[in-house]
């Protein structure tokens, strides 16, 4: 794809940047049914473009089924784009020539999963599942160091004592704990990119803030985050970029407090206005229509929320909106503002 | 609400173990508290609270190891835990009915969601089939679906509309208390929203209490009248929505509210709340938030504080030597 291109489908920087992921056009289709032939797609993942960038977080908030989790898994490699591309800095890498192994960009790219209680092996000890990872990705350590670095990084989640920490079974450790074990691991193998797909949803209310806070530490130390969510208040509060995105497409993306206290696209609107807020009991005018949320399929036209949006006109029907610039940094795909 | 009624249901003392190999768990503890007819009532708190336990107690549906082990509980002056069981079947439903956590996996997936409303309508009244059919189409009505649905499988909707089915269910009886046990966890924020405008529109037409039970304090606050906080087993504090959220007096409550990131007002660091939850089979004497409070004083560790009225009335609790202390009623 030319430079002149990514410029204009890209408002969020380059993938000639320096230690970033760069996703551009990224389209994943899933089979809905198993013919041989003419066998039917449906669109999960359209036209999404973004920029994750070292030390920063961006947040994907969205409802379920708008693609948000299959935007991450495709970052990890777990699903081929159908088009589209994915660098990792100046490497494409679905390309066909690249060099880098699903090792060489496990070491850059790792993934936290939603469930604490289903992402460690029942039957290791801590030490077993953090020792591992650094003797794969780190063969020149040595026994000695391996056992050290296992305990600095346990202490370094916040888990103490570490010592006896790595004894442990995940069975003997809380949800946050072992939500806590789940990031040590992405650490020891020295991720610079860690994909948290709703990290903290699972997690009782009183330590999600203590999940998070981790988080904002490992960002300063330059690590960056996709940071997958339905609750735009943690999205404002953890990631500095938000990009609230509707079956499968980004309507709307840029600065987190931009998109949250100046939401522009109707669907964003919604979702604001559906955030409780105590002491406030909400007279709320109608926002949307009623209607239920669309199957996209590749042959699908129009905006995906012209069925329920109150200000759509016959083009929102039958034309994709293109991006509109707001601000410095804030976008919006919607022809309100074309 | 108007507070010279009588209460509507009156929990009195209610104490819940969970017999376990390694002693009983407590998991409900000496929890005391009214609900007033057509007040919403949030008991807010995090898992293993007791705060499920409690709203399972309600319906006097506890069965081993759960043991209601102490305490009674009046609904309109009547003890649902020493009735026989034909009147706890006439109480079911008539009088008070649930919405549990997983609503929507409490629908049976084999029968059409007809048969499932038209079921509680012909256990508990006299009426024959049309009646109860006909009965069961305005009822979806009310919750917003429409009656060709009636012959839709709970996997032909949307989780939404399985909430509203339950929903519909509980009212079809028009009880006075509905307990709804973290209603809308699973669902999505836009369809949340949507389900609890319709609720208390319904609320405003029928006139039901409701104990409404969440870890989501934001949206407690906006709908409940009164809040309980509860910490392992216990109330520790109750008071008005707008005085729990803006003047918590026990530190966990101040903790709870100070856990949750807000969309507007400024983006400030926030600490929650640092330890872990109390393990129930290994209770400390004295208080039991002792190990994760910081303005713990010598009193903590060695006397329970009980919950007290922190003004005249009456009706702003807290069990916390030092908010107490504090602030002592004239």
């Amino acid at each position: 794809m030319s430079e002149a291109l990514i410029e204009e489908s890209a408002p969020v920087g380059s993938h000639t940047e320096k230690a970033s992921i760069y996703v551009e056009d990224l389209v994943i289709d899933f089979a809905t049914d198993n013919a041989l032939f003419k066998r039917r797609y449906m669109r999960a993942v359209n036209q999404v473009s973004f920029v994750l960038k070292a030390g920063e977080a961006l947040a994907v908030v969205g409802e379920s089924g708008s693609g948000k989790s299959t935007c991450a898994r495709a970052l990890c490699r777990l699903y081929k784009p159908t088009s589209g591309k994915i660098w990792l800095q100046d490497v494409d890498v679905n390309g066909k020539h690249n060099q880098l192994t699903q090792r060489q960009y496990a070491q850059e790219v790792q993934m936290i999963f939603q469930d604490p209680f289903g992402s460690l092996n029942p039957v290791h000890t801590i030490r077993h599942h953090l020792s591992r990872p650094l003797r794969i990705h780190h063969p020149a350590l040595d026994e000695v160091e391996i056992e050290r670095r296992t305990i600095e990084i346990i202490a370094r989640v916040g888990l103490s004592p570490a010592e006896q920490t790595a004894d442990k079974y995940p069975h003997e450790l809380s949800g946050g704990q072992r939500q806590r074990v789940a990031i040590a691991r992405a650490l020891a193998v020295g991720a610079k990119f860690i994909l948290a797909d709703e990290p903290i949803s699972m997690l009782d209310v009183s330590i999600r803030l203590g999940i998070l806070n981790l988080m904002e530490d490992m960002k300063k130390e330059g690590i960056g985050f996709l940071y997958i969510t339905h609750d735009i208040a943690t999205a404002r509060y953890f990631a500095e970029r938000t990009a609230v995105m509707y079956v499968g497409h980004m309507v709307e993306w840029g600065n987190s407090d931009s998109v949250t206290q100046n939401p522009q696209h109707p669907y964003t609107k919604l979702l604001i206005s559906a955030i409780p807020e105590p002491g406030i009991r909400k007279d709320r005018k109608e926002m949307a229509r009623k209607a239920d949320i669309p199957l996209w399929t590749p042959a699908s036209v129009g905006c995906p929320f012209a069925e329920r949006c109150l200000k759509a006109t016959d083009q929102c029907k039958t034309t994709m909106p293109g991006v509109t610039q707001l601000a410095e940094d804030h976008f919006v795909r919607c022809f309100l503002f074309e | 609400m108007n507070r010279t009624d009588k209460p509507l249901l009156s929990i009195r003392n209610v104490c819940v173990d969970y017999v376990t190999e390694h002693g009983n768990a407590r998991a409900v503890n000496e929890v005391s508290f009214d609900i007033y007819p057509g007040e919403t009532v949030g008991l807010a708190g995090e898992s293993g609270c007791g705060k499920s336990t409690l709203a399972f107690a309600i319906a006097n549906l506890h069965e081993a190891p759960a043991l209601i082990s102490e305490g009674e509980i009046l609904f309109e002056g009547r003890d649902i835990l020493t009735m026989s069981s034909a009147q706890l079947r006439d109480f079911r439903w008539n009088e008070t009915s649930m919405v549990f956590q997983s609503a929507m996996n409490s629908l049976n997936p084999v029968l059409k969601i007809s048969e499932q409303i038209i079921d509680v309508i012909l256990a508990h009244k006299r009426v024959s089939k049309q009646e109860a059919w006909s009965r069961a189409e305005e009822l979806l009505a009310t919750v917003g679906i429409h009656a060709s649905r009636m012959n839709s499988y709970p996997h032909q909707l949307s989780g939404g509309m399985r909430q509203r089915v339950v929903i519909a269910i509980a009212l079809a009886l028009r009880p006075k208390l509905i307990v709804m046990d973290e209603p809308t966890t699973a669902l999505d924020v836009v369809v949340e929203r949507d389900i609890m405008d319709e609720l208390f529109e319904l609320k405003e037409k029928f006139g039901f209490a409701i104990l409404f039970i969440s870890h989501d304090l934001g949206l407690m606050g906006e709908i409940a009248d009164r809040i309980g906080i509860m910490y392992a087993g216990q109330l520790v504090e109750m008071g008005t929505a707008a005085q729990i959220l803006e003047q918590p007096k026990h530190p966990y409550t101040r903790g709870l509210v100070g856990s949750f990131p807000t969309i507007h007002g400024p983006r400030v660091r926030l600490e929650g709340i640092p330890g872990n939850p109390l393990n129930l089979l290994q209770t400390p004497a004295g208080c039991y938030f002792q190990a994760r409070c910081s303005d713990g004083i010598d009193k903590c560790l060695k006397h329970k504080p009980q919950l007290k009225p922190l003004t005249n009335s009456g009706d702003r609790l807290v069990a916390c030597h030092v908010a107490v202390d504090m602030e002592v009623p004239a």
